[in-house]
């Protein structure tokens, strides 16, 4: 089975070609069809794949598979390579898991768009991407998938290019993207001409890692910093996550399989693909620890005063990816790939369900308007109720356990740090209240509903509930192969994944940062804990969820003119957060303007002045030249008798002279 | 002293063709009157016939008497009349000032011949008809010409041909 | 005893060089189309004039074949020439080389 990994990109680039050809001649259910069935036989696949590799005993499970050579260059080569170990296997599953329950939902959310066979035809080219970004087995096929992702996100996220600001969010999430890929490929090129001093020219995943000792530390740290920066474009982090909330300009699905629970996982897939290098660098390790962190508290504060749904959703997955980057920052590559595998469930159930709200309600995406739809879309309820539990970390669900052990390997790793953890624990109780204020205004309380919308409540059809459903199933056992060893289970994904991510012993880290986690813990060794503290952590990290909740109960569902007049209090800051901290503005100020002012001005100096002024220039003078030229072509044919004299004059002149003086 | 007498002769004949060449040529350039012109043309071409036999070419001396001063300059005249030029005669020699410049530079041109003349005797290879076989002129042309010289001989027939084809054609009346 | 020289072909050369330049004087300076075109018959002449001289005092009968071709090929020329003449002065009225210069810039 494994020969038939290449399948499992292929099938949607099949379905990507067919629809993208002859989309527009069938009807609109050959279309939803062919992309669906792309997309089960690509899951059906990997799930082959997965299963034939849990067969095997943990030491055999690489493979890779060749199809055909791409660059032959001297003593550089690289091919098209699918490689099959737990990490990318893991991460081709939920992909295509995911993908498939999207794609069945948007046969129905589409449904009534004129643009249909073209959403198909890119969203099947976005999973061929992203399912090549994670399947490959060198970073340069990593990186033709990496800007696939791009160019379908840019796609997708302008998808009503009809609206200015769709297509303006697209290009924003292009360029910003593109400027996170210039770090990715400073990084490559850095990784490549570094090994090649040592005389190993390759991008291989295999054989990069199994030589990256032979680096010095300061160019490991400047290439993991360089493919971090990278990272932070794909999966927006700070600085570079200002593209995704204006993402949500695309079509809600596209949300929801993009921006939750694929494309922007990306980075934290690299890092954890290349946790040899980083763990060979741990001043990186911090940076990206610190960054995610950051950016964790920083967009959970913004989702505070978000009103629309779709926002505030998005603000929560910029949060959750600073968990993840966070956890692979730690040390815990495991951890931050667990931590993606639940979010890609909550998050995509979070966006579908929102997305059945906006179908009930006729597209209305503001939370303002919304209320009281419990008992009206029962299962939507449902569903975003128990997304929003695990999200959350409420104890049981999917959220809990990935979040838990993130929190606990930033408090008790030797890259962790006791105020990483009490960061990430505010921002977890953040990312409760923010999300339950989401679920009580949009389904408890009075209905703020607009009166026209208020008729058409319906309950979405059943091709976009089912999704939800299997959706909300996963959410709650997705944990369960997380579980954790103090609290009885066999924590079955850090062992698997162990062959990939854990083969690297972490570099010892600065004796300062885990001075105080040594001091708390009993056993004093790098990595060494007690059973205890993660209980007790565990427990912490509940009760501040708990708290989270029910401040949110209160503000929302008991007392909801509380939210207002704490609004008026404290106006400025209301205001500075509700418009995101104004960052957009700073950016526009700081970057763009004078990036701006200088394509202008290199238009209009170089490009309009010296460079057409040169070549209109050349027409000129030549067009001068002749107009002067032509004045000989006088019609009278004794100035051409004349003109003949003259050269006969000179070339008689000649003979005599070189005679005379010869 | 028969020869020098001869010879004596002969340059006296000499002289005369060539100053009478010269000024009657000079008279065709600047005489207003067109018919002036080929007439003055004719005596010109005369004189160079006498300076073809004194070079012992006697069949190019008839031909240039025959075909030049006979045919061409009949044409010439023809011409003239035709096209009634009254009014032309009034046009001689005008001085303007680009003319000026072509009569200089001819003048240098001169100059340059006279002094390539002067400077170096002609120089080639010698052939082999010696000057008495060359006095039977016509014998000797028609030996080089159906022999050495065939292909042009019928290229310039061809030529002729087409020429009187060409000026048929050229002065038909539109229809 | 003197002995005469027989005349020496740079004499001919000259008077050729000199009808030549006569020629040409002729060509470029007057305005009437068929002086114009006797000046090119003269230059014609003075280059026949050459080739026979030369041919003469190199003892070939090339240049005589040639003046016998020049002249052949000047006869040609006179006739479909004037034929021209005759044509322009039918559609123009004049024969003034200044005045017929259509193919100007």
């Amino acid at each position: 089975m494994f020969d038939y990994v290449w399948l499992i990109p292929v099938f949607p680039a099949i379905g990507f070609v067919i629809n993208g050809l002859f989309g527009r001649r069938y009807s609109k259910k050959i279309v939803g069809w062919v992309a669906c069935s792309a997309l089960g036989l690509s899951f059906l696949t990997s799930i082959l794949i997965f299963l034939e590799l849990i067969g095997r005993p943990p030491s055999e499970r690489l493979f890779e598979k060749v199809i055909f050579d791409w660059v032959i260059s001297g003593s550089f080569q690289t091919v098209i390579g699918y490689q099959i170990d737990p990490l990318s296997i893991l991460m081709a599953v939920v992909v295509s898991g995911v993908s498939f329950f999207i794609h069945i939902y948007s046969v129905g959310y589409m449904h009534d768009d004129p643009g249909y066979p073209r959403y198909f035809t890119y969203l099947n080219l976005f999973v061929f991407m992203m399912l090549t970004l994670v399947l490959a087995n060198n970073f340069l096929l990593m990186f033709v998938g990496w800007e696939g992702v791009g160019l379908c996100s840019y796609l997708l996220i302008g998808f009503w290019f009809e609206k200015d600001s769709a297509s303006n969010a697209g290009k924003k999430a292009f360029v910003v993207n593109r400027v996170g890929d210039f770090g990715f490929i400073l990084g490559m090129f850095l990784l490549f001409t570094s090994l090649g001093e040592h005389g190993i020219w390759t991008l291989d995943f295999t054989e990069v890692f199994a030589n990256a000792n032979k680096l010095d530390t300061a160019t490991v740290t400047a290439v993991t910093i360089l493919l971090f920066i990278g990272a932070t474009g794909k999966s927006a982090q700070i600085p570079l996550y200002v593209w995704l909330p204006d993402a949500m300009e695309g079509p809600t699905p596209v949300s929801s399989l993009i921006h939750a629970a694929t494309m922007v996982t990306a980075g934290v897939y690299m890092i954890a693909r290349c946790n040899v290098l980083y763990s060979m660098a741990p001043i990186a390790l911090a940076i990206v620890a610190i960054v995610g962190v950051a950016t964790a508290i920083y967009t959970a504060s913004i989702g505070f005063c978000q009103n629309d749904i779709k926002k505030v959703l998005a603000y929560s997955t910029i949060s959750q990816l600073g968990y993840m980057f966070l956890g692979v920052g730690v040390g815990a590559y495991s951890a931050g790939i667990f931590h993606l595998m639940t979010h890609a469930f909550f998050k995509g159930l979070l966006f579908l369900a929102a997305g059945s709200v906006m179908h009930a309600l006729s597209g209305e995406l503001d939370m303002r308007k919304m209320g009281a739809l419990r008992k009206k879309i029962p299962i939507t309820f449902w569903t975003f109720f128990i997304a929003t539990l695990a999200i959350a970390g409420v104890p049981g669900l999917s959220g809990f356990f990935s979040k838990d052990e993130i929190l606990w390997q930033a408090f008790s790793s030797s890259h962790g740090h006791f105020l990483l953890w009490l960061v990430a624990a505010v921002a977890a109780g953040m990312t409760a209240f923010y999300m339950f204020r989401a679920l009580f205004m949009t389904f408890f309380g009075e209905s703020r509903v607009d009166h026209q919308v208020a008729h058409h409540i319906h309950e979405s059809p059943r091709i976009m509930t089912v999704p939800l459903i299997i959706l909300a199933v996963l959410s709650i056992i997705g944990g369960w192969v997380g579980i954790p060893h103090v609290l009885g289970g066999a924590n079955h994904i850090h062992e698997f994944l162990a062959p990939v991510l854990g083969g690297a012993e972490p570099a010892k880290a600065h004796a300062g940062i885990t001075l105080i986690s040594q001091a708390w813990a009993s056993g004093g060794e790098a990595g060494g804990h007690s059973a205890a503290w993660e209980l007790l952590m565990m427990v912490a990290s509940v009760i501040i969820a708990l708290i989270g909740i029910g401040i949110a109960y209160l503000f929302y569902i008991k007392s909801p003119a509380l939210p207002k007049l704490l609004a008026e209090k404290w106006k400025g800051l209301y205001q500075l957060v509700l418009n995101k901290y104004y960052i957009d503005e700073l950016y526009e100020v700081l970057f763009i303007n004078s990036l701006k002012g200088l394509g202008v001005g290199l238009w209009r100096g170089f490009d309009d002045f010296f460079i057409d002024g040169t070549v209109n220039g050349l027409a000129y003078l030549i067009g001068w030249i002749s107009g002067g030229l032509r004045k000989i072509q006088t019609g009278l044919v004794q100035s051409y008798a004349f003109s003949m004299i003259i050269g006969g004059v000179i070339i008689l002149g000649y003979y005599i002279v070189r005679a005379i003086f010869y | 002293m028969a020869e020098n007498f001869g010879i004596l002769f002969q340059w006296l004949i000499f002289l005369g063709a060539a100053f009478i060449s010269i000024l009657a040529s000079f008279l065709v350039i600047t005489q207003k009157n067109p018919i002036h012109s080929a007439l003055f043309m004719v005596l010109t071409f005369l004189c160079v016939a006498v300076l073809y036999l004194l070079l012992h070419s006697q069949f190019i001396a008839i031909i240039q008497v025959v075909v030049y001063a006979g045919a061409i300059v009949m044409l010439i005249v023809f011409v003239i009349m035709l096209l009634d030029l009254e009014t032309e005669l009034r046009t001689g020699l005008k001085i303007v000032y680009s003319k000026v410049i072509g009569g200089f530079l001819a003048f240098l041109f001169l100059l340059g011949i006279l002094y390539s003349v002067i400077a170096k005797s002609p120089t080639g290879k010698v052939g082999s008809y010696t000057t008495e076989k060359m006095s039977v002129s016509t014998k000797a042309v028609g030996e080089v010409l159906f022999t050495q010289y065939l292909f042009p001989f019928e290229v310039v027939s061809v030529l002729l041909v087409a020429a009187i084809i060409g000026a048929v054609v050229l002065s038909k009346k539109r229809r | 005893m003197w002995v005469v020289p027989s005349i020496p072909p740079a004499l001919f050369l000259m008077l050729s060089g000199i009808l030549f330049t006569i020629g040409v004087i002729g060509a470029l300076t007057r305005r009437n189309a068929i002086i114009v075109f006797m000046s090119i018959e003269l230059m014609l002449n003075a280059v026949n004039l050459s080739f026979v001289t030369l041919s003469r005092f190199l003892q070939s009968m090339d240049g005589i074949l040639f003046a016998f071709f020049v002249m052949a090929v000047a006869a040609a020329e006179a006739a479909v020439g004037l034929a021209i003449f005759v044509m322009i002065y039918r559609s123009r009225e004049t024969i003034n080389v200044d005045e017929i210069n259509l193919l100007k810039w």
